[in-house]
């Protein structure tokens, strides 16, 4: 259950930054999942440097690899979106997805080449301890996995619903056309949209390398899927949706993974995915649409 | 166009696959090897066209029905092959036609029940939920031991240049003929508009699915091809990563334009060979390349062309 819980907490991660593009742009942003993978990766070059600064393990260099990480991250989904998906904003759907997946690939052969493609260990940025409560026993890297993501998860609902950015990406989420009317700069909410996405993605990045063993340029292709299906899952563009989704999925691929059925693990997400589009679509908590013409 | 006679120009491919397969012995093994995956690349692309690019239904699964396909042709062959054979009088070949078609139905009816469900999405969605079926696909196929599991499992090299062409040949026909006939315009009325086709009284869920069931169809067959090739095939060997090498044929040949698929998927099955010095890279290139064509020419490369010819009979620079 802890083990799904954590799983599952870096799912929502990764979801949260699905939802949030697709609730402002509408569109499936295939390179989040390879964001995600870059996060882990910017852990595993700037551990080194970090080092010199603060000792490494420690809470403090954990902590400063982190927000490292997450705002070099933001910088490069800020990037993206200006140069790749931009000149596409009012391009028909499918052209966009076809170029978020070549960006998705781009990202991961790119990372293969710089990166090597064997998979490398993450750096140990906090020992890893196990505390005890009666017969529950969990480690430290549990915990911290489910604080942070806790965490992010209050800071983005306070960002959202409280600031005054928050409120300019709400009022993109609903009408485009008519934000841009009442004074507020797309560009830039969008920029900032998926900025945080990528932030939020990199910090489940550096979580999921704290909680495996290694680290690989592909390794952002499962869990990005996976991911997706938890937005689907809590109803796209809905951020506590997202984090229950990924919270949900995490949890069932644990047990399953734990049973007999143990190797169709990998499956199971897309099982949910199809069920949930056919008897759901609009999600857990999502409101359903209807399209106009 | 080549189209204009479609019965002549298949006649004409068949009889030229036959002739030509008279002088393949005398090629090396390599050029073959290369010849043969640019068949079985146009009859994957071909086939994946008339989901993706006619009918506007982006599949990312289409590796998912080559294996229904390989797999399917392959228990036949190896399974069943050594009973079965006697039956036949002993003649490899109609066991080997029996195995692919057994391929293809098999396929098809992936393809119908992946589409059933599916199909009621769109876009984006649908493109993950394929994705997830190829996935699934792998996964069930990986627990399949009498063929090997996940390990893979060795099948008999029936698989020659004239079966190869002789069916690229026909899945060209029967796609181009298809999408020409009446009925065919449905496919890209449900591309152009769904709602105004759905209102011109057009059954839009059944188009889609005809589509698919084609579409998986002659991919099953490209597997059994294939399977019958390698000589051997792995779960793996049809994943995710396979499928978006047939889209990316579909998309530089440009959606819905069969003769520049036909020419992507000849250009990129050569084009990794003769970029073996730089193999490292032919991902980078393929993705900047998607993502080049989006920017700047969605309609693919084929569009290319005759666009840059217009605008120079017409005395503009291209810009």
């Amino acid at each position: 259950m802890i083990n799904g819980l954590a799983a599952g907490s870096v799912l929502a991660l990764i979801a949260l930054g699905y939802t949030m593009v697709y609730g402002v742009l509408r569109f499936i942003n295939f390179a989040h999942g390879d964001v995600f993978m870059l996060g882990a990766f910017c852990a595993f070059y700037l551990a080194p440097g970090v080092a010199k600064l603060v000792p490494l393990p420690s809470v403090t260099g954990w902590l400063l690899v982190m927000v490292l990480s997450m705002a070099l991250c933001a910088l490069l989904g800020m990037l993206i979106e200006r140069a790749v998906y931009k000149p596409l904003r009012r391009k028909p759907k499918l052209t966009v997805l076809i170029t978020a997946i070549g960006v998705s690939l781009f990202i991961e052969y790119t990372g293969q080449w710089g990166f090597g493609a064997s998979p490398k260990s993450p750096p140990e940025l906090i020992t890893e301890t196990y505390m005890t409560w009666g017969a529950l026993s969990v480690t430290n890297t549990q915990v911290l996995v489910l604080g942070v993501t806790l965490f992010l998860l209050l800071a983005l609902q306070f960002i959202v619903h409280r600031t005054r950015i928050g409120t300019a990406m709400r009022a993109v989420a609903f009408n485009p056309e008519a934000a841009a009317l009442m004074g507020i700069n797309i560009n830039v909410v969008i920029s900032f949209t998926f900025g945080l996405g990528s932030a939020l993605a990199a910090a489940g990045g550096i979580l999921y390398a704290m909680s495996y063993p290694s680290i690989d340029p592909l390794m952002g292709i499962l869990p990005g899927l996976k991911a997706f299906v938890a937005a689907v899952l809590g109803g796209i563009g809905n951020i506590p949706g997202a984090a229950l989704g990924g919270l949900i999925i995490g949890i069932v691929e644990t047990f399953v993974g734990g049973s007999a059925a143990s190797t169709y693990r990998d499956a199971i997400a897309f099982a949910i995915l199809i069920l949930i589009l056919l008897f759901k679509p609009a999600g857990l908590l999502g409101k359903s649409q209807v399209e106009k013409v | 166009m080549i189209f204009r006679h479609p019965k002549a120009t298949l006649l004409a491919a068949l009889l030229l696959a036959a002739g030509l397969s008279v002088f393949t012995g005398g090629l090396n093994p390599y050029h073959l090897d290369i010849i043969i995956g640019i068949g079985i690349n146009i009859i994957l692309a071909v086939s994946l066209n008339l989901i993706n690019g006619y009918t506007g239904q982006f599949s990312l699964g289409h590796a998912g029905f080559m294996a229904v396909g390989a797999y399917g042709a392959a228990a036949l062959t190896t399974l069943a092959g050594p009973r079965l054979l006697p039956l036949l009088g002993g003649q490899t070949w109609l066991l080997f036609l029996l195995a692919l078609v057994a391929g293809g139905m098999l396929a098809a009816l992936a393809g119908f029940l992946v589409g059933m469900p599916s199909l009621r999405l769109k876009g984006d969605y649908l493109a993950i939920v394929t994705l997830g079926f190829n996935q699934i696909i792998i996964v069930i196929l990986q627990h399949i031991e009498s063929l090997g599991g996940a390990r893979g499992t060795s099948v008999p090299a029936y698989t020659n240049f004239f079966w190869t062409f002789g069916i690229a040949a026909m899945t060209v026909y029967i796609v181009a003929t298809l999408v020409n006939s009446t009925y065919g315009r449905g496919f890209l009325a449900v591309h152009d508009d769904e709602v105004a086709a759905e209102a011109m009284g057009i059954n839009t869920t059944r188009f889609k699915i005809t589509a698919f069931v084609f579409g998986s169809f002659f991919a099953g067959l490209a597997g059994g091809l294939f399977g019958h090739f390698k000589q051997f095939i792995t779960p793996e060997g049809f994943n995710f990563l396979k499928s978006m090498d047939i889209v990316v044929m579909v998309i530089v040949g440009g959606m819905g334009n069969t003769v520049g698929v036909i020419l992507a998927a000849i250009i990129l099955t050569i084009l990794p060979e003769a970029l073996r010095p730089i193999a490292e890279y032919r991902m980078i290139i393929y993705s900047l390349l998607l993502i080049l064509l989006m920017l700047k020419c969605p309609q693919g490369l084929a569009h290319l062309g005759p666009a840059l010819w217009r605008r120079l009979r017409g005395g503009k620079t291209p810009a």
